[in-house]
């Protein structure tokens, strides 16, 4: 039952005496902690020292192409560089930065429980990723793999005497987490929801982390399984991928990108959700479209299982498997798009304030649509010939994967930060940091569509030198997105200690995790809520702001 | 305190005051949701290992297409009645579990643990038969990668005088044996796994766990175990009997 408290004022707001934060100290009890909120904090941490170390292999790959000649570094060791890049960026910080912070923070604070379902299971998926990524750096440290991320064999298993078995093991492992992530959030969602908390009155949030929570468990044992059989080639050479032994290389196309494929909406999905809430919140309205964006995450999910093959289309597919392919791709274009309309219909007349979240959110759906679209060129097999494997699929992927995705991460993580730490960060920093960021990632990944257009091969140290213009361009522009990213992390650093103190509700949100002190307690709700209306009642809001407005606790 | 050791007594006696129930842990609101979040859990991990499984069965599908005659002559050398008699052995495992998940129900803890010796015995019993056909498989040359030779599909045998293969066809042996071990050896982890989970809850039984209505982790290790057993009702078909009738 809900008690009927008055809004506290923002500027007296004072930080509440027992948090989640406070009311246990030392290591140890963060180290063996199962709450949620405390795991997303240990995965945020995991997660950004992975995020700059990839981005660290980031400024060797552009300072390298900053000169058509292979200076700085030699090829193989370019080709190392690369793809630790891949491999940090894409397993240890695209796949579950989004999930494993946001997700375990939120998802139990929005739908009103007191913790995901297997509290010892999500801490362990945590060991699990933390042991996988230090599989990896070592790893690294002893050699490195130059497969690229995809490991595509026969190269992975015939032609390369460096670490490639190690690589697998690391990703082997950290997918078990994703796994174990991914099944916590589904019982989570299904079973442990408020009375009243019925599926279409959930944030689009937790539609979009359900759609891709369905991703994690159903294509994840396939990597795992295609791993392992790399593994056992190299190691014994069971033949499976060896065409001399009647093999096919092939059929690891088909594994790996079977989860890959999906991965990438791993990768896109959470940031929607995040995109959804920020921009009911700041254009005070309930999302246009509440049921047509819910199903559009679960189209989107089911979708992104049959796709797979437009990764292929110059292999020696069959020309009609590769037109059914290129078909479901351009369908998948179907639930973006209604997404983005969705979100611009949203805005439409709304009173829209543009707070650094805001402005995180407007940068998404800019870069994700150019990202977006240019996978509709991608996927049409005419164009893909001509550009598979060129800097235009680099373009296109950085564009969904850090346009789309990190720039939602960011847009999250400043609309939830108060409730995560009980503060504010700087505000005029944080819109700096936003625009820098966008100029930057513009400025890095443009020119790099042009360069594949004029085609530029990726995965090589050294090119002719009438591509350095854009090249240049392209490493400037890396620098400016470097200072970008380096902002946050000071100010919100900063933050913890000297930002100004939130109070439950900063933004005037709705949602249940509003109405909950913040840093929240350790049990998150004191009382069950019961929850009587839908999700994004701004109106409702509005109307009884002040004294009325119900807050638990 | 003294209301936590109240219901535990009503436990034993049969009246379980669900809200307080010892074994209730604090983020649930009730045991039956408790118990719906573990077995909806433990489903949805029995899917994530179909999607495992899911990925050898689909190259085994591809390759056996490609190499019929091969996996029919291969799969003439794996001993039927070993195959025969593992079938039998795990089916009726899955039955002993069965009654010992009824026994967990009923709460009756000397039932309960005689059902789990029983699965335990013969899920052992199992293993011990897959490792005298593996052994044979090595001496007859038939290991992929490590112990691997064509030549025993170059004249035909005994019992199949008409698998007599060229070079190149039984080379290509070595892939159905390749997924004869990989899909058999992934099986074989599982029931390693299953006989130590179990050996484990056995032991938490005999301290007196899961006879008082908290029978979730019972349940859900039947689940699993049932969950092995059908992968190996795919297997024997698919591995044992490619075109036995010749
Ligand atoms: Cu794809």
């Amino acid at each position: 039952m809900s008690t009927i408290l008055s809004l506290p004022d923002q500027s007296t707001a004072s930080l509440p005496k027992v948090s989640y934060l406070n009311k246990e100290y030392g290591l140890k009890s963060w180290l063996l902690t199962q709450d949620h909120k405390r795991i997303a904090i240990l995965y945020l941490i995991a997660i950004t020292f992975f995020f700059f170390v990839g981005g660290a292999m980031a400024a060797l790959i552009r300072l390298e192409l900053l000169t058509p000649q292979t200076d700085l570094l030699a090829a193989d060791t370019y080709n190392k560089v690369f793809s630790a890049h891949g491999i940090i960026m894409v397993f240890f910080f695209l796949v579950p930065v989004a999930p494993a912070v946001l997700g375990n923070f939120l998802i139990p604070l929005m739908i009103g429980a007191r913790d995901v379902a297997f509290p010892k299971i999500n801490l362990l998926s945590w060991y699990l990723f933390v042991s996988g990524g230090c599989i990896e750096l070592t790893m690294m440290v002893f050699g490195g793999v130059d497969t690229g991320w995809t490991f595509t064999t026969p190269l992975s298993t015939h032609y390369l005497n460096t670490n490639v078995v190690a690589a697998a093991m690391g990703i082997f492992v950290a997918g078990f987490s994703s796994i174990l992530t991914g099944l916590n959030f589904l019982v989570t969602i299904h079973r442990m929801r408020a009375p009243g908390m019925t599926w279409f009155r959930l944030p689009l949030f937790i539609w979009s982390y359900y759609a891709t929570s369905f991703i994690f468990v159903l294509a994840t044992p396939v990597i795992a399984i295609a791993l392992v059989l790399v593994v056992l080639e190299r190691i014994i050479g069971i033949g499976v991928f060896d065409p001399a032994k009647g093999g096919d290389p092939l059929l690891f196309q088909h594994l790996f990108w079977f989860y890959s494929h999906p991965a990438v909406y791993v990768m896109i999905l959470p940031g929607m959700g995040v995109i959804s809430e920020v921009v009911a919140c700041f254009c005070r309205k309930r999302v246009f479209g509440y049921t047509a964006v819910a199903f559009s995450s679960v189209a989107i999910g089911v979708f992104s299982f049959f796709v797979w093959a437009h990764h292929m289309f110059i292999m020696g597919i069959s020309s009609y498997s590769a037109l059914v392919f290129s078909l479901m791709t351009m369908l998948v274009a179907v639930p973006s798009a209604i997404k983005i309309f969705n979100w611009s219909a949203t805005m439409y007349k709304g009173s829209i304030t543009f707070d650094t979240p805001m402005l995180y959110t407007l940068g998404f759906i800019g870069l994700f649509t150019i990202g977006g679209l240019t996978g509709v060129f991608l996927a049409s097999m005419g164009m893909d010939i001509h550009l598979t494997e060129t800097y235009f699929v680099v373009a296109h992927f950085h564009f969904v994967m850090v346009g789309g995705m990190v720039t939602a991460f960011m847009a999250g993580l400043h609309f939830w930060w108060p409730k995560i730490t009980g503060r504010m960060y700087p505000e005029s920093m944080g819109r700096i940091a936003a625009v820098i960021l966008f100029t930057g990632f513009n400025l890095t990944f443009f020119p790099q569509f042009i360069l594949g257009y004029l085609g530029m091969p990726r995965r090589y140290a050294a090119y002719p030198p009438e591509f350095q213009v854009l090249n240049v361009f392209s490493s400037a522009g890396a620098t400016v997105l470097a200072v970008g990213y380096l902002l946050p992390l000071l100010y919100l650093t900063w933050s913890l200690k000297y930002g100004k103190i939130a109070g439950a509700n900063p933004w005037q949100a709705a949602g249940l995790e509003w109405e909950i002190q913040s840093p929240p307690l350790t049990e998150n709700f004191p009382v069950t809520p019961i929850v009587t209306h839908e999700a994004y009642d701004y109106e409702w809001l509005a109307s009884k702001k002040g004294s009325e407005v119900p807050t638990v606790g | 305190m003294d209301s936590h050791t109240l219901a535990a007594q009503t436990a034993d006696t049969g009246h379980v005051e669900d809200e307080h129930a010892p074994f209730l842990r604090h983020h649930f609101e009730s045991v039956p949701q408790q118990r719906e979040a573990a077995t909806f859990g433990m489903w949805l991990f029995l899917t994530t290992e179909i999607m495992f499984f899911g990925g050898l069965f689909c190259s085994y599908l591809i390759f056996r297409n490609w190499y019929y005659p091969a996996f029919v002559a291969g799969s003439h050398t794996l001993h039927i009645w070993a195959g025969t008699l593992n079938t039998t052995v795990l089916i009726v495992s899955s039955f002993t579990m069965a009654m010992a998940v009824h026994a967990a129900e009923t709460r009756v803890r000397r039932a309960l643990m005689g059902w789990m010796i029983a699965t335990l015995i013969l899920g052992c019993g199992f293993l011990c038969v897959k490792a005298y056909e593996w052994h044979d498989e090595w001496v007859d040359h038939h290991v992929p990668g490590l112990n691997f030779g064509p030549e025993s599909f170059l004249h035909g045998t005994k019992a199949y005088p008409d698998d007599k293969l060229p070079l190149d066809v039984a080379e290509k042996t070595q892939l159905y044996f390749s997924l004869y071990f990989l899909m058999t050896g992934m099986h074989a982890l599982h029931m390693i796994i299953g006989v130590s989970l179990l050996t484990i809850l056995l032991i938490q039984v005999r301290g007196g766990k899961y006879v008082n209505g908290h029978v979730a982790p019972i349940e859900n290790f039947g689940l699993y175990w049932h969950f092995v057993d059908i992968v190996w009702i795919f297997l024997f078909p698919l591995l044992y009997l490619i075109s036995r009738h010749q």
